[in-house]
């Protein structure tokens, strides 16, 4: 699993804690700088008709304000460069993942789940901020007969703490098997005599398309769960 | 919203780090390079600056540059789009001015064709009376002009009468009569 391995590039310390650059966090700096970098340059003519790059950038921000305003309203617009950040920031690091040689960050369990952890620390104080303890009502949800409440309130209880569990699960496992398969079929091309390749090569071109729809399939599934996730947390629909 | 954020990561970071120095010893081989604990703490601290950077990019360069050129196209647009409807309105008021002109003028004109035809139809009526009474008035002195003539002529006759007697019993008799004379005795006769 060399592909999954971290190698530290510069040795760094701070206050005795290991703060050093490795791959993962060059692979971070490449996907903050592009897109840093094609937000602002798209955006340098800001004309009236846009230009091609220009559309590209006027495209991303609606689809992602479009499912902010979708799940969250007119006012949870407020939310929307926290989740636009989330998306760019998965979907960049997913796709730069599947270029070969490069390491692919979300396929940590360790960086999905401090994403998943500060939705679901977000939400949940979100919740807590708008509703005070009124927010615990989220686990009582209405409409269910009196004597069912102490099985759903517990499954409810269990849901909403297995959250950030599944949403970072989620990602990270179909990051990791989508390269582990990729991997695998690379090493049956390896290893096959040359007639045999066509077949795991052929295989692997199918693959990384699909591939390539799971890392944008991943990425907005992360988003549209923090969508929900913070629905849930400002207007307590259930 | 950064100062939560990045809050929120460094307490991740910092509690993997806990985890890493109790738990596994570095440089572990073998098994998942996810499962190593050692490169959390890196991760972590990596993902907040990124993230956070990438956060505040966004929020405060990026994304409001963009939101402004969608906004100042979708005033545009709404803009164009009144001003389209209200020239519109502006066109559809001219024409119905246009054709209320159109209407009056007709309804005027057929009017004064109206009334120049009565007025005109008065002034004919009058005129004709006016030529009438004159007929009338002249008809009635011409009568009156043939009976003087008449009378005139009547009386003319026994003047020519008499003098035609005198001259003829003049011729007769050798011996001139007063007209007196005729006339008395023509007069039974002319008086008959």
């Amino acid at each position: 699993m060399e592909q999954f391995e971290i190698r530290k590039l510069v040795d760094l310390n701070f206050l005795g804690h290991d703060i050093s650059f490795t791959n993962s966090s060059l692979m971070m700096i490449v996907a903050l700088l592009l897109i840093s970098g094609f937000m602002i340059y798209a955006m340098n003519s800001r004309s009236l008709v846009p230009t091609r790059i220009q559309s590209l950038a006027e495209i991303v921000y609606e689809y992602v304000a479009g499912m902010v305003k979708e799940n969250l309203g007119e006012e949870g617009m407020k939310y929307f460069p926290w989740v636009f950040s989330i998306f760019m920031f998965i979907l960049v690091l997913n796709v730069i993942g599947l270029i070969p040689g490069n390491f692919t960050v979300t396929s940590h369990i360790i960086v999905t789940f401090a994403l998943a952890a500060m939705v679901w620390l977000t939400a949940t104080f979100i919740g807590f901020w708008k509703h005070g303890f009124g927010y615990l009502k989220l686990f009582v949800p209405s409409g269910v007969p009196f004597w069912l409440m102490p099985v759903i309130v517990p499954i409810e209880l269990i849901s909403y703490f297995i959250r950030p569990v599944s949403h970072s699960v989620r990602l990270f496992a179909n990051m990791m098997a989508g390269h582990t398969m990729l991997k695998v079929f690379a090493g049956f091309a390896v290893m096959l005599p040359w007639w045999g390749k066509v077949a795991p090569a052929g295989f692997m071109v199918a693959f990384t398309g699909l591939e390539l729809l799971v890392a944008f399939l991943q990425a907005l599934i992360f988003t549209v769960l923090t969508c929900i996730y913070v629905n849930d947390a400002v207007n307590m629909h259930h | 919203m950064f100062a939560g954020t990045s809050l929120l990561l460094t307490a991740a970071a910092q509690a993997a780090e806990i985890a890493a120095e109790s738990g596994a010893a570095p440089h572990q081989s073998g098994g998942l390079p996810q499962l190593n604990s050692h490169y959390f703490s890196p991760q972590l601290f990596w993902l907040a600056i990124t993230f956070v950077t990438l956060l505040f990019v966004m929020s405060k360069i990026a994304l409001p540059r963009v939101g402004e050129v969608l906004e100042e196209r979708r005033d545009r647009i709404k803009r164009d789009l009144d001003a389209a409807s209200r020239l519109k309105a502006e066109t559809d008021k001219a024409l119905a001015d246009y054709e209320k002109a159109l209407a009056d003028a007709r309804s005027n004109a057929s009017g004064i064709a109206k009334e120049t035809r009565e007025k005109l139809a008065a002034e004919t009526d009058t005129e004709r009376h006016r030529v009438d009474d004159q007929i009338a008035a002249k008809l009635r002195e011409a009568d009156k002009r043939i009976a003087a003539t008449k009378s005139k002529a009547t009386s003319a006759i026994g003047e020519i009468a008499t003098d035609t007697a005198r001259a003829v019993v003049e011729k007769l008799i050798g011996q001139s009569v007063t007209p007196d004379d005729v006339k008395k005795v023509l007069r039974p006769v002319a008086g008959e």
